[in-house]
């Protein structure tokens, strides 16, 4: 089946059986590997990537689902000049170490920190129920958050 | 994993559908938000001939209130439940039941009308639902008819549509003024399924005596059920400590506890009676 699928920006058409994952498509014939694959069961979250703009597990999702979609990898967080605050957050607080889980995490925070400029860090904690570190790096992810947080309302520190 | 092939389908209309599902002869299902459907497939659980996205099917996805609630369409996420200002409004517990249903990711996608049909015994929604008395309109058969929440939920993973059948739209009483609520559940660790939830719904009169109380069990046994032996405890009762307590007691009367890795049967019975004296309790104070 044909599907059009812009993903940070590129848009392209290809050529999927319906039964191939997004995930799939994505590290696979768009050979963007930085979309990872952590489970087979729905729960890691290393796979978060946003679809029109929502938080979705793409390995939960076909890639004929996502026709017509726009898509952002973590490829397409950064600019050429600057890491998104975010990114900038896990830098400066250590909130990766074998760095697995991180563009999942790092994804699914851009959302929830969307939606809720100021959390507290039982609501960073319930905004990353879906995805497991297992490294077990939470404190420092939850710090992440915290600064990034702080760093998108304009605050410093 | 990689599920087996199949063909995939996205009708534009509601009818399209249905005559696709009926094509295929029950070797088809829909596709919702797919968050139960697509891991099925993964794990080869489900092996289908074909796949009905209904997702490219215009106004599947709304809430609307009317005269008497809301009316929702199946295609409605969970995130647009829980941060619908209506929802909160007309049901405030459904919009809470929705913002623990699984992580950010599962409500992004994840359907009321695929929640429903799924009926996973440990699913959120139907407790809530159940409380609610809502009702579902059902596409697909020779006319359309409307199948209760109480009817709904038949066993494990079977729900009472026939093949073939598509939830067209949620019917949701609101609740009426001064009602209080609660969904309190002991969530699975990973999957954020309930292991057991309890809605419950209280309003008392001017004295105090509760004149309607309303408790749905989930996650305990194969489908999720009132607790009707709780509800006709309590009514015409003060709604004391002492009485939320016997009421509670009565709220495992009749249901098969499951057991498994995530409970014992023996767990679920305790975690049933001690969920349904905590909702009750903060819907008690929470009555306006
Ligand atoms: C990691 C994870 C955690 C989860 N945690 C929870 C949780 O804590 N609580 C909870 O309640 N749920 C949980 N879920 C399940 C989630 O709520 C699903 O959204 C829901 O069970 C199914 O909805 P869906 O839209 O994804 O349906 P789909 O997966 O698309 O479909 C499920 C089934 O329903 C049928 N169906 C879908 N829509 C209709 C319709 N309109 N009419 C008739 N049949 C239909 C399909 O054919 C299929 O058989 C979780 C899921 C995942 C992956
Ligand atoms: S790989 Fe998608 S949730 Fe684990
Ligand atoms: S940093 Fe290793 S899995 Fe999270």
């Amino acid at each position: 089946m044909k599907i059009n699928v812009t993903i940070n920006g590129e848009t392209r058409t290809d050529d999927v059986e319906p039964r191939t994952l997004l995930v799939h498509y994505i590290r696979e014939m768009r050979g963007l590997t930085g979309t990872h694959i952590g489970c087979d069961t729905s729960q890691c979250g290393a796979c978060t990537v946003l679809v029109d703009g929502l938080a979705v597990k793409s390995c939960t999702m076909f890639a004929v689902q996502a026709d017509d979609a726009t898509i952002q990898t973590i490829e397409g967080v950064a600019t050429d000049e600057a890491l998104h605050p975010v990114q900038e957050a896990f830098w400066l607080e250590h909130g990766l170490q074998c760095g697995y889980c991180t563009p999942g995490m790092v994804i699914t925070l851009m959302q929830v920190l969307e939606r809720n400029p100021n959390p507290t860090e039982a609501d960073v904690r319930r905004g990353i129920a879906g995805n497991l570190c297992r490294c077990t790096g939470y404190q420092n992810i939850v710090a992440s958050a915290m600064r990034a947080a702080e760093t998108m309302r304009g605050e410093t520190r | 994993m990689i599920p087996a092939a199949f063909e995939y389908h996205a009708p534009k209309t509601l009818r399209q559908a249905v005559a696709t599902l009926r094509r295929y002869d029950g070797e088809a299902r829909v596709l919702a938000g797919g968050m139960s459907l697509v891991p099925m497939m993964k794990l080869r659980l489900a092996n289908l001939a074909a796949v009905v996205d209904l997702s490219k099917i215009d106004g599947l996805a709304f809430i609307d209130e009317t005269a008497n609630g809301l009316a929702i369409g199946p295609m409605t996420t969970h995130y647009a439940v829980e941060s619908s200002d209506v929802v909160r409004r007309v049901a405030p517990i459904l919009a809470e039941t929705a913002a623990l249903v699984g992580d950010v990711q599962v409500r992004n996608r994840g359907t009321i009308g695929g929640s429903v049909a799924h009926a996973d015994p440990a699913a959120d929604l139907p407790a809530a639902l159940l409380a609610l008395e809502a009702t579902f309109i059902v596409a697909g058969g020779p006319r359309r008819r409307t199948i209760r929440a109480d009817k709904m939920f038949v066993d494990a993973y079977t729900s009472a549509l026939n093949e073939g059948e598509i939830i067209a739209e949620v019917r949701v009483p609101a609740m009426a003024s001064g009602t209080g609520w609660s969904y309190q559940k002991l969530a699975n660790r990973a999957s954020r399924f309930a292991v057991v939830g309890i809605a419950a719904l209280v309003a008392t009169d001017e004295a105090g005596a509760c004149t309607r109380a309303r408790v749905a069990v989930t996650g305990a046994g194969p489908a999720p059920v009132r607790a009707r032996a709780t509800e006709r405890y309590l009514v015409g009762k003060q709604l004391t400590p002492a009485n939320i307590a016997k009421a509670a007691a009565r709220a495992t009367n009749g249901i098969e506890f499951l057991g498994d890795v995530h409970g014992s049967p023996e767990y679920r019975e305790h975690l049933t009676a001690e969920l349904t004296k905590r909702a009750l309790t903060e819907a008690s104070e929470r009555m306006g």
